[in-house]
């Protein structure tokens, strides 16, 4: 026997509570449609990079130089090494940079001072990179009426820096204070404390950084087409123009050639492994780190 | 007599370097700014007002006006927003809200690979697999039913204003849902709970208080996408179809400013040529700066307040 | 503890001269002791781990029934299984009964979004909307829901006059809800959750953040309110707890080890354990 109270609460819900029950469902369904959306294209890129670089994708591809037009075959090889060097080189001149300055941010000394600096290097990250090639075009271009691989490189550590700064500022704030203040009070100066305790502490993160702005900068075209500008020839002089993977691939790709066509997604093939490799190795050496 | 420099000395000195490190971030952007400015200067004084607004670019005649390629540039970059900004949102709800820190978590490292993968190689798909997908399926289709619109009108080409904004897209969504996702995460659970006690559904808990707590650093997340997507050369310069015109149709071809720069710089033959594509850096850079700058502070107040 | 002999009409206690009164309540002894909920061999997980152990207890209705106990044994997931709060956390589940008016609210006939329409709650830290005027605060449950009462602004001073805030704020109804001091904000939140007339208030330890004078407030609140909504009050303070309630639950480890008539628990408890509470042997 069901009592009034049973009854009142058997009764199915009323319009408004299913009205809001599938708008509920609806949105949950958008959501996870937005997803899917999303993901979608990494998979069809990646698929396809695979699918389309992989046959044109030799030994022979990967060490040989390219040949001169019209003729088929060849391959990258100089322009693998001119992208090691380059990205080599920007680190050269980002790391001595970034690093300190990393340090600096999450000492938080000068706090005012660190705010603005903090600030630039966001802003700094945020610059168009074809603008970055531009600056070191008037930089170290102009003045010598010469591409260079030095120009390259150093338009690249441009980009290289805000991210290693920032990275190493955050690594460095997660140092525990207790280690340093431990330090400290054992009468061990400000700069050995830093060198010795708290950067071997945080080494792996500021090289997970490093890695991550390697691969970045190994990815990097618009700012090395009118610095390092790209060559048909194997270099490894820091004045004359070098090769780069992303240039190869452009030009490649905008090219009339269908060989060359075929060339261009071989060389993005090359170019993704090593740039999702570096993510990959700094994801995972961000991860391994000891906190 | 300890003839060892004291250890407090070569801590300021060490304190200084440090000091200086950042100074010189600082520089570099100052640098960058000053350099392309005054790179431009004989074309924005000499072209004044009209360099902005003059529509020939004409590097023989010497006339250069920016108008197309700011058009471009910001034509893109709304279509591009259009698009990601409801699929980054939505997925950064999803990897926020609704996921398990498991699923979260894989889902988040694909979408900072999607980030991760080099613009040339989106602008390489874009060339052979999203244009020639565009021009023989989809554009037909679209101008089938709505072909009377000026907004799809001329011939499917594959490439031109619209396919240069979806290819965009593709590329500010990483940026859009991860800055989304930590502004979202800020929010207090203690919000989300008074919500739940007074029986709102998930999706009204979402609506009527996270994102409203939410809402500044939302708009930061998708000023930062424009960001991105204004000053992005390399993909756009393959699909946009390199059109020094401004036309209203998505199918058109057109120009950004990017891609100019991208293409001519390094045949720009005389002086003048040269300030012309540096007065497009500057507008370029100028619009970029003040929107990095204004959404991070967004951003910044969201996190600061939770 | 079995249920037979909770349900049962309880004995009768008096009240020891030791016990503070704050206001004189009418004794209850000729009214029928009915409970508005129920907890049935109540046992909580997070995962696998069990976070409350068989608990079973009434919550005499229209009275204000406290749960005590050290931290970690389980009274705030109590509460939240009452409403079904526990459930948002992923990866938990609950086995046992809990009956409203004498139906499990786990049984599938109601939602757990009318539940809590039911049965509302007041946490511990006060959380009021700061994106929301106070008004609005007030009127949350409406607007979440995409709904709005017929007199909203006679619903709005009815709760700020129950949750002992509409003086305070009536001037104020359209400041932004975070502007008030603490003990403001939390009556704030009382009376959002009254706003919708709910049968049961539970309240999660909401004095704990609160200055003193903040906590005799609402602890005053709470004697005026008790008479039109069943309370149930988990909290640290065991001298709160013999303010407010008329029956206590301690808690240990999950477990319910004694339940009682609150000036007898504190007086002549039962069990050893209970004892060693109160008397602080153990935080």
């Amino acid at each position: 026997m069901m009592d009034a109270a049973e009854l009142a609460v058997r009764l199915p819900a009323s319009p408004r509570l299913r009205w809001r029950r599938f708008v509920n469902r609806a949105f949950r369904v958008a959501v996870f449609g937005a997803v899917i959306v999303v993901l979608a294209p990494l998979v069809a890129i990646l698929w396809t990079v695979v699918s389309r670089g992989a046959p044109a994708l030799d030994w022979d591809f990967l060490t040989s130089l390219p040949k001169p037009v019209g003729e088929t075959g060849g391959g990258v090889g100089h322009a693998i090494l001119g992208t090691l060097i380059l990205a080599f080189g920007g680190l050269l001149m980002a790391v001595p940079l970034g690093v300190p300055a990393g340090v600096f941010l999450a000492s938080d000394r000068m706090p005012r001072l660190g705010g603005a600096v903090r600030m630039c290097a966001d802003v700094l990250a945020g610059v168009p990179s074809i603008v970055v090639g531009m600056f070191a075009y008037t930089l170290l271009v102009l003045p010598f009426k010469h591409f260079s691989a030095l120009a390259g490189a150093f338009a690249l550590s441009v980009i290289m820096l805000p991210t290693i700064a920032r990275t190493t500022e955050e690594v460095v704030r997660l140092v525990p204070s207790t280690l340093t203040e431990a330090a400290l009070a054992l009468g061990a100066p400000r700069w050995r404390v830093m060198l010795r305790v708290v950067l071997p502490s945080a080494g792996k993160g500021v090289a997970a950084g490093i890695i991550a702005a390697f691969s970045r900068g190994a990815g990097e075209t618009a700012p090395l087409m009118f610095t390092a500008f790209g060559s048909q020839f194997l270099s490894l002089s820091p004045l004359q123009p070098i090769a780069a993977l992303p240039l190869v691939l452009f030009n490649y790709a905008v090219s009339p050639y269908d060989d060359w066509h075929a060339q261009a997604w071989a060389a993005a093939l090359v170019l993704a492994v090593l740039v999702l490799a570096g993510n990959v190795v700094a994801r995972f050496a961000m991860a391994r780190r000891s906190p | 007599m300890n003839a060892r420099p004291s250890s407090s000395r070569i801590d300021t000195a060490f304190q200084a370097s440090l000091v200086l490190a950042g100074l010189g971030v600082a520089t570099v952007l100052a640098g960058v700014a000053w350099e392309v400015l005054s790179l431009s200067g004989e074309a924005l004084s000499k072209g004044g007002i009209g360099f902005l607004t003059g529509t020939t670019w004409d590097p023989v005649a010497e006339e250069f006006g920016a108008l197309p390629a700011l058009y471009g540039t910001l034509v893109t970059s709304a279509v591009a927003l259009l698009i990601a900004v409801p699929l980054g949102i939505g997925s950064a709800v999803f990897l926020s809200e609704m996921a398990t820190s498991r699923v979260a978590s894989v889902v988040g490292v694909l979408v900072d690979l999607l980030a991760a993968i080099p613009s040339v190689i989106y602008g390489l798909w874009g060339l052979f697999v999203l244009a020639p997908l565009l021009r023989e399926h989809v554009q037909p289709a679209v101008q089938a039913a709505f072909g009377s619109l000026p907004i799809f009108a001329g011939p499917p080409l594959g490439v031109g204003y619209g396919t240069a904004g979806l290819l965009l897209a593709i590329m500010v969504i990483p940026v859009i849902t991860s800055v989304s996702r930590e502004v979202l995460r800020a929010v207090p659970d203690t919000q989300r709970e008074a919500a739940h006690a007074l029986g709102a559904t998930p999706f009204e808990v979402i609506k009527g208080t996270v994102f409203p707590f939410a809402r500044s650093g939302l708009v930061g997340a998708v000023v930062l996408g424009l960001g991105r997507a204004l000053g992005e050369t390399m993909a756009v310069t393959m699909v946009i179809g390199n059109r020094y015109d401004i036309s209203a149709s998505l199918f058109a071809p057109g120009y950004t400013l990017a891609a100019v720069i991208a293409n001519e710089f390094a045949e720009a033959f005389s002086p003048r040529y040269l300030s012309a594509l540096a007065g497009l850096a500057v507008v370029l850079l100028g619009t970029t700066l003040i929107l990095n700058a204004g959404a991070r502070l967004l951003v910044r107040r969201v996190k600061g307040a939770a | 503890m079995s249920l037979a002999s909770i349900l049962a009409p309880l004995p009768d206690r008096s009240p020891p001269a030791a016990r503070r009164v704050v206001t004189a309540r009418p004794a209850a002894q000729d009214e029928p002791r009915v409970a508005k909920m129920v907890v049935d061999s109540l046992s909580a997980f997070y995962g696998r781990n069990a976070v409350l152990r068989n608990v079973s207890l009434p919550f005499v209705e229209r009275t204000v029934t406290a749960i005590i106990g050290p931290s970690g044994c389980g009274k705030s997931t109590l509460v939240r299984c009452m409403n079904r709060m526990h459930e948002i956390i992923p990866g938990t589940s609950v086995t046992g009964r809990v009956l409203l008016d004498g139906r499990d609210v786990y049984g599938g006939h109601l939602d757990a979004i009318e539940l809590r329409r039911r049965v509302g709650m007041v946490f511990q830290k006060p959380n009021p909307f700061p994106t929301m005027t106070v008004r609005d605060n007030v009127l949350a449950g409406w607007r979440l829901t995409g709904t709005k009462p017929h007199d909203a602004d006679a619903v709005v001073e009815d709760a700020l006059r129950r949750a002992a805030l509409w003086d305070e704020v009536k001037d104020r109804l359209k400041a932004p809800g975070a502007s008030l001091s603490g003990g403001q904000a939390q009556r704030l939140c009382i009376a959002r959750a009254l706003a919708v007339q709910p049968d049961v208030l539970l309240m999660d330890e909401p004095c704990s953040a609160l200055d003193p004078i903040a906590t005799a407030r609402i602890e005053e609140l709470i004697h005026e309110l008790a008479p039109s909504v069943t309370i149930v009050i988990v909290t640290h303070n065991m001298q709160q707890a013999a303010r407010v309630s008329e029956n206590t639950a301690f808690l240990y480890m999950g477990e319910l080890v004694e339940y009682g008539a609150t000036a007898g628990l504190f007086t002549r408890p039962a069990d050893p354990r209970t004892e060693d509470y109160i008397t602080g042997r153990f935080g």
